[in-house]
């Protein structure tokens, strides 16, 4: 099976249009990535995840704990000042690590997504059994700590491999985020079952921002000007990808909170968590593709 | 078709807290607060590098911000970082001294070795001395020995305490780039406090061995093991200060190719929030890494001048050197 077999072609406009619950406009989702890279990563294969080896990578790893030692409570505070509801892309072992940092999270209500057990293990050329073990996992983290199932899977630093929307779909995970192909949910061919690919986005991204070194007024832009225009459109989704050790820092936090109110500030802007744009996407959507052969 | 093996989904370091025993998972919100001096609600933290890059650097085992860039000898490079310590430091000195600000000099031995004048001028500008490593050639780095890092600290320390005046309290590894044992070995040569970590904004404590001098604790011979040696146990007290990557002219103007105005903006920000954080019962440091090769050029120096201003026309906040700041956060820890 051919990666770009799985996503039929449809082009946007000729589509019917989208109709969000209360007849808003935008769905906008916030999906702060609250992970944990590893101090010594224990299972290397395609690529060492620390620019600087010999290891320890100090410098690397302690900008990455500033998120969860400091950053995201102050992504809390700010997200708690607009009563937003957030759907985490969430490196599982943080539920372990840092059960403070869980039970905040659970408080809020927060949909937990899978973003594999830690950042640093990629999943590029793992075999098919290694990948739903590795998937297996993380569902079980997830029902141990919640009760309940994954709804939504995001491949750990975006590495995945040709089988993964099999095996999330396989694992009884309603929705991925690995595909950038578009503004509105779509069906992924899979195997068995309707697997669904929410748009993440790899574009409004604090971290893709910060790697090309855009600063936060420069990122909040970002916000606003995607926002208008999705919003002009209507009937799209719109995700907002942050990392606490990034948007978290002081100087970063304010711009932040800005663009947040100027998109908060327009009616008509439903904000959900991933679960609930699928669940009413799919509501209204044609009928899943057939199983695969 | 092979499963993962049971080492990568059984694995002792996914437990509560850290996956190191270096220091405490700890969450800055739930601390109690720390009291600066005088009710301050912000302590102002400066470090100022002196660097010296040398012309036939090696670049090992990766080079270095502000590494020579081009093929031997690189003197379009190697004059420019120089720049800093004849020209720039003197430019960010009074633009310090205009608000009675003291920083903390992170030194390069090989500068206080080659430019006596420029740390006697430091000295007198009340600075304190803090140890950059010998140079910017040599790195601490996870594959170099114990005994040569230890030799590398000591030398490092015999060449920085006299020209210093007095004690080295403080710590900041070329690049921040420590090997296992950095914080172990610094913690032996008796220094108070470390500059590498940017994982908090406040102080924190750090474990280290306190095996007798000369011993080779056990751990060591384990890495790169799991981070977790069993030798690690509470030390003597370093503290990790909160040295900034992020707020660093270097990284915004260099690296990021940002403009003044963005460098100044970051300043402003930094502090406006920081300040508005803080309560004089619960402070926090607004630290700020400059290098003059960088901030020193005259088209430059305005941002870090608007900057201060900005700073040091709000009340409550405490201009203090590390080694201060270190001895009222400790005198405040249980």
């Amino acid at each position: 099976m051919r990666l770009e077999d799985r996503l039929e072609y449809s082009a946007l406009p000729e589509r019917a249009p989208l109709r969000w619950p209360g007849g808003a406009r935008l769905a906008l989702w916030v999906a702060p990535n609250i992970e944990h890279y590893e101090y010594l990563p224990a299972q290397v294969r395609v690529r060492d995840p620390w620019p600087r080896t010999p290891h320890p990578d100090i410098l690397g790893y302690g900008l990455r704990d500033y998120g969860n030692r400091v950053g995201v409570w102050r992504l809390m505070e700010v997200f708690d000042r607009f009563a937003l509801r957030c759907t985490v892309s969430l490196s599982m072992a943080v539920l372990d690590l840092y059960p403070e940092i869980a039970q905040a999270m659970l408080e809020r209500r927060w949909e937990l997504m899978s973003h594999g057990l830690y950042n640093t293990r990629y999943h590029w050329n793992l075999t098919e059994d290694e990948e739903r073990a590795a998937i297996e996992q993380c569902q079980a983290i997830h029902r141990r700590h919640t009760g309940r199932g994954l709804a939504g899977w995001f491949s750990p630093a975006a590495s995945n491999t040709l089988n993964t929307p099999d095996l999330v779909a396989e694992a009884g995970i309603d929705y991925l985020c690995d595909l950038y192909h578009d503004d509105q949910p779509t069906w992924v061919r899979v195997r068995r079952g309707g697997l669904v690919s929410l748009p993440y986005s790899m574009e409004v991204n604090d971290s893709i921002c910060w790697r090309r070194g855009m600063e936060a007024p420069a990122f909040a832009q970002k916000i606003r000007d995607e926002f208008e225009t999705l919003y002009a459109e209507g009937g799209r989704v719109m995700c907002i990808a942050v990392h606490p050790f990034i948007m978290g820092q002081p100087h970063r936090i304010e711009p932040l909170a800005q663009a947040l109110e100027h998109v908060l500030g327009h009616p008509g802007v439903w904000c959900a968590t991933g679960q609930e744009i699928v669940e009413a996407w799919r509501a209204q959507a044609p009928p899943p593709p057939p199983p695969l052969a | 078709m092979s499963s993962l093996p049971a080492d990568y989904l059984e694995y002792p370091l996914r437990r509560h807290g850290m996956d190191h025993d270096r220091y405490d998972w700890t969450q800055l919100h739930q601390r109690r607060g720390v009291a600066w001096p005088g009710g301050a609600r912000i302590a102002l933290w400066i470090t100022v590098a002196l660097e010296w890059f040398p012309l036939d650097m090696k670049g090992q085992p990766f080079k270095p911000p502000g590494a020579m860039q081009t093929a031997y000898p690189d003197l379009r490079h190697y004059t420019l970082r120089d720049y800093g310590n004849r020209v720039g430091i003197y430019r960010v000195m009074q633009a310090l001294q205009r608000h009675g600000i003291r920083a903390s000099a992170a030194v390069n031995a090989a500068v206080a070795a080659r430019y006596p004048s420029l740390l006697r001028d430091v000295r007198e500008a009340g600075w304190e001395v803090i140890a950059k490593g010998l140079d910017m050639d040599h790195l601490h780095h996870g594959a170099l020995p114990v005994e040569e890092e230890r030799a590398l600290i000591a030398r490092t320390l015999e060449i920085l305490r006299p020209a210093a005046g007095g004690a080295v309290r403080g710590w900041l590894s070329p690049a921040k780039s420590e090997s296992h044992a950095t914080p172990d070995l610094v913690a032996e040569a008796g220094l108070d406090y470390l500059c590498d970590w940017v994982n908090d904004d406040m102080p924190y404590a750090m474990r280290t061995v306190t095996g007798a001098l000369g011993n080779t604790p056990a751990h060591y011979q384990q890495a790169p093991g799991h981070g977790s040696p069993a030798g690690v146990q509470p030390g003597r007290g370093l503290v990790a200060m909160p040295h900034p990557i992020d707020l660093d002219d270097h990284t915004i103007l260099v690296q990021n190719h940002h403009t003044e105005d963005d460098f100044r903006n970051a300043l402003t920000d930094q502090f406006d929030l920081l300040y508005r954080e803080a309560t004089p019962a619960d402070g926090r440091i607004m630290a700020i890494a400059l290098h003059p090769w960088v901030i020193g050029q005259p088209y430059r120096i305005g941002a870090l001048e608007e900057a201060l201003a900005h700073i040091m026309r709000h009340r409550g906040v405490w201009a203090a050197t590390g080694a201060e700041i270190v001895d009222a956060w400790k005198a405040q820890q249980a």
